[in-house]
């Protein structure tokens, strides 16, 4: 066990630097592991959503509970581009990451200045309010009955036209997307920038006295976190071909806290074992009996009350890389 | 005792609900001097160091650092205009390294949102933050973790996160509190070493060590200025003394 130990230690040092490349090796191998290709396919998605989530959570220290307004703008945003005005994709995809950040830049700017569980009600009210809007807008966003016509056939990758309805190539361009997600947010994290949230993390009025504007860099985080939370939004959109109104709601700011929770806060891979795990269950558990969320909500509650780092988190303590 | 004043408080008030923790606080401190702040134990000398700090606001009365009205700036501003603080009760990144630590507060000068280049591509700031640390006798703790520093070590850190800002106004609050006699010693030097170099305004307890190394001495008393003068003029006010003894430790007070 402790040979294991030392070894799994090393492998994860070594790997450590190029966390990314790891990652995505990993990921193009993943479709063979999961049942079925839709499966991984979520799993990247709301993975990314968690990622997206954890830079406030996770780095920054901040428990937002209005997450879904990001993805749901960033999946209504595209779907909106696409079933409305039939713009392409690139273009759509695009407009969903600026309706997103436009709604964080509005919900941060209201949000960022108030404290531990008043951020996460305000967060929770501001994300409830998008809710009802897109909700009432029928006849722009399909109201109780979701967007439909989120059609996106083929992608075109120069002279060739790929089918995106094959599970495969929509996994491949998912992935392609999380990539480069993920490349940037290492980068981040590496960055000048990335320290500071590091510092906020660790102890707000110092970071304060040490001439950082707290306020300001909260909001910068909390503005890139929904620029990526709409990404994984508007990659949900063409991925389903419709826009469900769960995207807003708040059970689905609730999921993305469990996921972060349960693979583990503040760590690089954390978010997608969190959504792989979850998702697992919920497809695996789910042909047994349909008491599946109480199997969820068990594994949840052992997690926060026994491992507070989650499944990612605790393994890297266990190898003695504490996240 | 003349010559230019770095920061003036000017009739500086400041209320807790009914509770008047400073009261018309009006006092000057001349550049390059080493001014300390003494005081009973909730005189409200803390409370003052927040307020000319920017992380208080003051209920009444304004701030003037070199000329310019700071009143209601933010904390992290004055940080950057060049005053910085000690914590009386340490205020570290606790899981940071001890160079990570005084690294990110001299990355405040030059990087708060890059976000793009590694922050290891910021020329100069290890080397200073090495620099800082072997200055504070703490060389050789580079990599551990603050959490995991001696609580001397911690109080030597305190002091190198807050030189990292290059202050050119450093306040020290209670810098050797909970330090064995030793570590107290080699501290005083450090500060009697970077007082030479820069204005320092000390808050202490340990009053003889308070007499020897300062040049002018302001006493706090139930949040109002009780003496000012250099410290002989101290030693001598009957005032202060009956404070102290009223306090039921005049050889603490080390006022004789
Ligand atoms: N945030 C606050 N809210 C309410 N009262 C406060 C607050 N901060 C300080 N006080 C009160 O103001 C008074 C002055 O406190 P302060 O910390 O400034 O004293 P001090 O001179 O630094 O004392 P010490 O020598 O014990 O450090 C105390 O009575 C304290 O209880
Ligand atoms: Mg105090």
């Amino acid at each position: 066990m402790s040979a294991l130990r030392t070894a799994l230690g090393r492998v994860v040092a070594l790997c450590g630097p190029h966390r990314v490349a790891v990652m995505i090796v990993f990921f193009v191998v993943f479709p063979w592991l999961m049942p079925y290709k839709a499966l991984a396919i979520n799993v990247l998605i709301l993975g990314l959503f968690a990622v997206g989530f954890n830079i406030v959570f996770g780095y920054t220290g901040l428990l937002s509970f209005g997450h879904a307004a990001f993805f749901g703008l960033g999946a209504y945003g595209c779907g909106i581009a696409i079933a409305r005005y039939g713009l392409p994709w690139p273009l759509a995809l695009g407009a969903g990451v600026l309706l997103a950040g436009v709604g964080a830049v509005l919900i941060g700017g209201l949000s960022i200045r108030r404290r531990g569980i008043y951020f996460a009600m305000v967060t929770l009210a501001l994300a409830q309010l998008v809710y009802y809007i897109f909700y009432q807008a029928e006849p722009i966003t399909g109201g109780e009955n979701g967007l439909r016509g989120v059609d996106v056939r083929t992608i075109a990758l120069g002279p060739v036209a790929l089918d995106f309805l094959a599970p495969t190539v929509k996994y491949y361009f998912v992935l392609v997307f999380v990539s480069l997600a993920l490349w940037c947010l290492s980068r981040v994290l590496e960055s000048p920038f990335g320290a500071v949230l590091e510092a906020i993390r660790e102890n707000e009025t110092r970071a304060r006295a040490c001439g950082f504007d707290v306020d300001g860099t909260k909001l910068a985080a909390f503005v890139l976190s929904g620029l990526f939370c709409g990404l994984a939004g508007g990659l949900k959109a063409m991925h389903l071909s419709i826009v469900p109104t769960e995207v807003l709601h708040y059970q689905t700011s609730g999921l993305v806290v469990i996921m972060a929770l349960l693979g583990g806060m503040g760590t690089f891979f954390g978010p997608f074992v969190g959504a792989a795990v979850f998702l697992l269950i919920e497809d695996q558990v789910s042909l047994v009996t349909a008491q599946w969320q109480l199997v969820a909500g068990s594994l949840f509650m052992v997690f926060v009350l026994f491992f507070p780092n989650g499944i990612w988190g605790s393994l890297l303590q266990w190898v003695g890389r504490a996240p | 005792m003349s010559g230019e004043t770095i920061l003036s408080a000017d009739g500086v008030g400041k209320t807790f609900g009914a509770f008047r923790a400073l009261r018309d606080v009006s006092v000057a401190f001349p550049r390059g001097r080493l001014t300390s702040i003494i005081g009973p134990n909730g005189a409200g000398k803390s409370t003052f160091f927040n307020v000319i700090s920017g992380a208080l606001l003051p209920s009444e009365g304004r701030v003037v650092f070199e000329g310019r009205d700071i009143t209601g700036l933010s904390q992290h501003l004055l940080a950057r205009l060049g005053i910085a603080k000690s914590y009386q009760i340490t205020s570290l990144f606790p899981q940071l390294t001890a160079l990570e630590n005084v690294r990110i507060a001299a990355q405040a000068l030059v990087s708060r949102f890059g976000m793009w280049r590694p922050r290891s591509a910021l020329p100069g700031l290890v080397d200073e933050a090495t620099a800082l640390l072997d200055g504070v006798g703490l060389g050789r703790r580079l990599g551990v973790p603050a959490a995991g520093l001696a609580h001397g070590e911690q109080r030597a850190l305190e002091i190198a996160v807050a030189l990292a800002s290059r202050p050119r106004l450093l306040l020290l609050d209670e810098p050797t509190a909970g330090m064995s006699p030793e570590e107290t010693r080699s501290i005083m030097e450090l500060i009697v070493r970077l007082a030479t170099e820069r204005t320092v305004v000390l808050v202490e307890h340990k009053m003889k060590l308070v007499m020897n190394i300062s040049d002018r001495v302001v006493v706090l008393h139930h949040g109002e200025v009780l003496a000012e003068g250099t410290p002989d003029e101290i030693r001598a006010n009957d005032e202060v003394k009956r404070v102290y003894l009223g306090q039921g430790r005049p050889a603490a007070a080390g006022l004789r």
